[in-house]
């Protein structure tokens, strides 16, 4: 049985796909065969990122639909044998994702692999809903700012009541808070909510801060997931979030301001 | 802190101001968020059935749901006017 994980957020451009792209890669890297599958029907984009978007055959509705086996919409990753991308459909509407197709399609992959990475579209519309229906563990990716936040709070209510194990009564999905686009310099400066802020808010564990980086944007340009990048902040704080999520008791860095030289602490800023 | 520090913190900070309002903000939709679709409809309907006996004001009435371990609790709260603002009970046909 596979552990299925939604990566999910409400707000849109808070980093869910970057997210989805480098975790699943990161649990790959592991050793456990991942799937990562795009939900934003219509605007697919999970492809890109993962730089395989010039490989993409079937897609997520072609396999509800049975019009693909499962295995000939699966795209195998390049640089790492156990990982595996779903696409979204581009061209259809959003209502060709069923609940039941869905179920069906998470249901045949957890045979198969280890972890199922859902990457939700933003908004609470249907791919949203059906992102997050059948998790076991939800990543809310959050920014430091204040319509993220109040969303990411929004969307935590929605798992607590319209998940499959809200309504079946069972153990509630796992929430892990991901603090995206961090800048520990703003926050020194007042001028950003503090992880410590964000937690008093929406009370989550922490899974990890990643820092606003040059890293993502060029690792999106390449489409490499930027956990690849192994030198960069974003490129380790996505490794340790990974590490974390597997129950290994990591540190948190990228949180404080790196010490400064004499003309920065003169200088302030 | 560095020199320029110093004269910025005479300034308030935006972060505290945001921590502040999402926090009002957050425990009000967490407290809107537990109540069944139901109950703005409930209240309305209520109001009708007392103003057919009570003149009271649109915002007499509050319709809670509260909910704890064991049990859920709807609580309906009317306030009445003072007795001398009272419309009689209009006599059916």
């Amino acid at each position: 049985m596979a552990r299925i994980i939604v990566v999910t957020s409400g707000k849109g451009g808070v980093g869910k796909t970057t997210t989805s792209a480098a975790i699943s890669m990161g649990l790959a890297l592991k050793g456990y065969r991942t799937a990562v599958i795009d939900f934003d029907v219509g605007l697919r984009n999970l492809d890109l990122i993962m730089g395989c978007e010039r490989r993409v055959v079937y897609d997520f509705v072609n396999v509800i639909n049975g019009e693909a086996a499962l295995n000939q919409a699966l795209i195998k990753d390049k640089r790492c044998d156990k990982l595996f991308i779903l696409p979204a459909s581009q061209t259809r509407d959003k209502d060709s994702l069923t609940s039941e197709g869905v179920g069906k399609v998470l249901g045949d992959l957890s045979k198969d692999f280890d972890y199922i990475v859902c990457d939700s579209p933003a908004g609470i519309e249907r791919g949203a809903m059906l992102a997050m229906y059948y998790a076991d563990d939800a990543i809310v990716v959050t920014n430091p700012e204040v319509s993220s936040v109040r969303d990411s709070d929004r969307m935590l209510g929605i798992l607590a009541s319209k998940s499959r194990r809200a309504e079946r009564g069972e153990e509630p999905i796992k929430e892990y808070l991901l603090l995206t686009r961090y800048s520990p310099h703003r926050v020194k400066l007042g001028e950003m909510l503090s992880v410590e802020d964000v937690q008093d808010i929406l009370s989550l564990h922490l899974l990890g801060v990643i820092p606003e980086s040059k890293a993502v944007l060029n690792a999106s340009n390449s489409g490499i997931p930027v956990i690849l990048d192994e030198k960069s902040d974003a490129g380790q704080a996505f490794s340790d979030v990974v590490r974390r999520y597997l129950g290994e008791d990591v540190t948190h860095r990228f949180i404080e301001l790196e010490k400064k030289s004499l003309f920065g602490r003169l200088f302030g800023g | 802190m560095g020199l320029l520090d110093y004269f910025r913190n005479t300034r308030p900070s935006t972060a505290a101001i945001a921590k502040e309002r999402l926090q009002i903000l957050v425990a009000h939709e967490r407290s809107e968020r537990n109540k069944p679709d139901y109950l703005p409809m409930l209240q309305q309907e209520l109001l009708e059935v007392i103003r057919k006996y009570v003149d009271v004001d649109q915002d007499a009435i509050s319709v809670t749901m509260e909910q704890d371990d064991k049990r859920e609790i709807l609580e309906l709260n009317i306030i009445l006017p003072d007795e001398s603002q009272r419309k009689k009970p209009t006599k059916r046909a």
